[in-house]
């Protein structure tokens, strides 16, 4: 089943404003399973922002969203699955930058390096490429509502593997990133968890890639958790948080952009900033109770 | 007579080409106050690095806690000098604390009533309760330091590994963790390695002293290292220990030839 959002919603459209929620139950129905999916990458990108934001990932992952997306245009070039071709483009970035880059600054610039070479090649392969010009720009900016059934399952499963990895690894990978001197002198075995994390941002960046495209996977694996970082410090708190966060970001993304004429991806990345905002202002107004408090108390 | 809990024999230790120190024999007993000073560059830190594996030894032998170095680690609490990482971490102070029960077990970080009493009662050993909530990131270096040593006897270490604990601490604070450790040392006959510039805090308390200078080295009680002729001999220069009110400084330490330019010891 293809539910490309434009055809089904033309006739819808004609005519109307910004939104029209008439037929929305019909759609509902439709687009189910990439709720499903949408569900499934909100659970992942809130838990591993958790990561990119303790180990300082995040131009990282925008370094292997680009790479990815050099993997999806290729795969569009030779014929193949675009979702097989985004996996391996970010699981190659991320395993690129996990082992030549162990310190932030090293892998910084192996990152600024590599992603203007990997969005080169995407570009160069995307304009040998005949088809279809959405599948083009659908791979930057964002594609979920036209990605079919198989392809969906495949993002799913590629989601709950990454979620069940990182939450077997969660308590060493956070002392490791905490500390990672008394870590490795307690037995941790900080290289091989770094791998594996690196493995699990690949998968999480290439299923983000689908939804809201290379230039916005950001919006779902850094802003969340950023904003859930800034409420609490509690390690079971703040990836609640960034959890719901993300999920609130995709899902209404996706039901927002039902309604309306626009790709999903300004949606998903407009809620998730106004979240982010929300944080801020209420971290601030808290600090500032806090020092009154103080005062008073004194 | 119990086992030593660290048998180092004929041990000789290179950093690259450069060889910091040589033919160190050296057992540690159960419960013993090893106390190690010299000046940077001596191979202070290399000699903790070398007990937790870390670094592989250029000749001799070492055996911790009746294995080889590296294999008993869950059972030695170490507190190395660098400071925790800066960013906004997620995580508060108990939680920090707390790695040094679960740190190296898998899955989600949830811990049962009794290990957060365990890490409550930690926090309190180095007078720290008052950071259980604050995030790791919002505390001063002095107080993630505090953290450190909370989180190296939350473990029930037998063999405890400090490097430079003082750094970034008052004098009280320095007298807070020398009294937290020697509480917990007296109480479960723990060893503890402790690498210092200064050495004073440590007086009444130290068995013994280990002292590195350039390749050479001295080891013996603190009355017996810190004269004006062992240290003149080892260092092969005019050294003058001077004792004043219950502290020593030791004046005239050359520069090493490594280039570093502090002194041990303290005015």
């Amino acid at each position: 089943m293809n539910v490309l959002l434009p055809t089904v919603l033309e006739p819808v459209l004609v005519g109307s404003g910004l939104f029209d929620f008439s037929d929305y139950g019909e759609l509902l129905v439709l687009v189910g399973n990439t709720l499903a999916a949408g569900f499934a990458l909100g659970l992942l990108g809130g838990l591993i922002g958790i990561f990119v934001m303790t180990r300082d990932m995040a131009f990282a992952v925008h370094g292997i969203s680009e790479l990815s997306f050099a993997g999806a245009a290729a795969a569009l070039l030779i014929g193949t699955s675009v979702i097989t071709g985004s996996i391996a483009g970010s699981l190659i970035a991320a395993l690129v930058f996990g082992l030549m880059g162990t310190r932030a600054r090293e892998r910084n610039s192996v990152v600024a390096v590599l992603m203007p070479f990997g969005l080169g090649l995407g570009i160069l392969f995307l304009a040998l490429y005949q088809g279809r010009s959405a599948n083009k720009f659908g791979l930057l900016i964002g594609q979920i509502v036209s990605v079919d059934g198989p392809e969906l399952g495949w993002l799913i499963l590629v989601s709950a593997v990454a979620i069940f990895g990182l939450i077997a690894i969660w308590r060493p990978l956070s002392f490791a990133t905490a500390d990672e001197e008394v870590a490795r002198a307690k037995g941790v075995p900080t290289g091989v968890l770094s791998v594996i994390f690196m493995i699990i941002l690949g998968m999480a960046t290439a299923v983000s890639v689908q939804i809201v495209g290379a230039l916005l996977v950001l919006a779902l694996l850094v802003t969340p958790a950023a904003a859930a970082l800034r409420l609490t410090s509690s390690p079971i708190l703040a990836p609640a948080l960034s959890v719901i966060f993300a999920v609130v970001s995709v899902l209404g993304g996706i039901l927002l952009a039902l309604g309306g004429n626009l790709p999903v991806s300004p949606y998903v990345t407009t809620i998730s900033f106004l979240i982010y905002l929300i944080c801020r202002i209420i971290a601030i107004s808290r600090k500032r109770h806090q020092a009154v408090l103080a005062k008073t108390a004194e | 007579m119990t086992e030593p809990v660290a048998v180092l024999k004929n041990v000789s230790l290179n950093v690259g080409a450069r060889r910091l120190w040589s033919d160190l024999t050296l057992e540690i007993a159960q419960g013993e106050f090893l106390a190690v000073i010299g000046p940077n560059g001596s191979g202070k830190t290399s000699l903790l690095k070398a007990l937790l594996g870390q670094l592989p030894i250029r000749s001799g032998n070492i055996s911790v806690l009746g294995k080889r170095p590296g294999q008993a680690n869950r059972e030695i609490g170490y507190i190395p000098q660098q400071r925790v990482a800066e960013t906004a971490l997620g995580l508060r102070g108990k939680d920090f604390v707390a790695f040094g029960l679960d740190g190296t077990k898998w899955g989600p970080p949830i811990r049962s009533k009794t290990q957060q009493l365990q890490v409550l009662d930690a926090l309190a050993r180095v007078d720290a309760k008052g950071l259980a909530d604050v995030a790791l990131g919002e505390m001063s270096g002095g107080q993630q330091q505090r953290l450190r040593v909370a989180q190296a006897l939350v473990g029930n270490p037998r063999l405890l590994l400090c490097d430079e604990p003082y750094l970034s601490l008052d004098f009280k604070r320095q007298q807070d963790i020398t009294n937290a450790i020697e509480r917990y040392r007296k109480h479960s006959g723990c060893s503890v390695v402790f690498v210092t510039h200064d050495v004073n805090p440590l007086l009444g308390i130290v068995d013994r002293v280990l002292y590195f200078t350039g390749e050479r080295f001295a080891l013996g009680t603190a009355k017996e290292v810190l004269q004006s002729k062992t240290l003149s001999e080892i260092f092969g220069t005019k050294i003058e220990v001077i004792r004043n009110a219950d502290r020593v400084t030791v004046v005239g330490i050359p520069e090493s030839q490594h280039g570093h330019h502090e002194l041990a010891g303290r005015e």
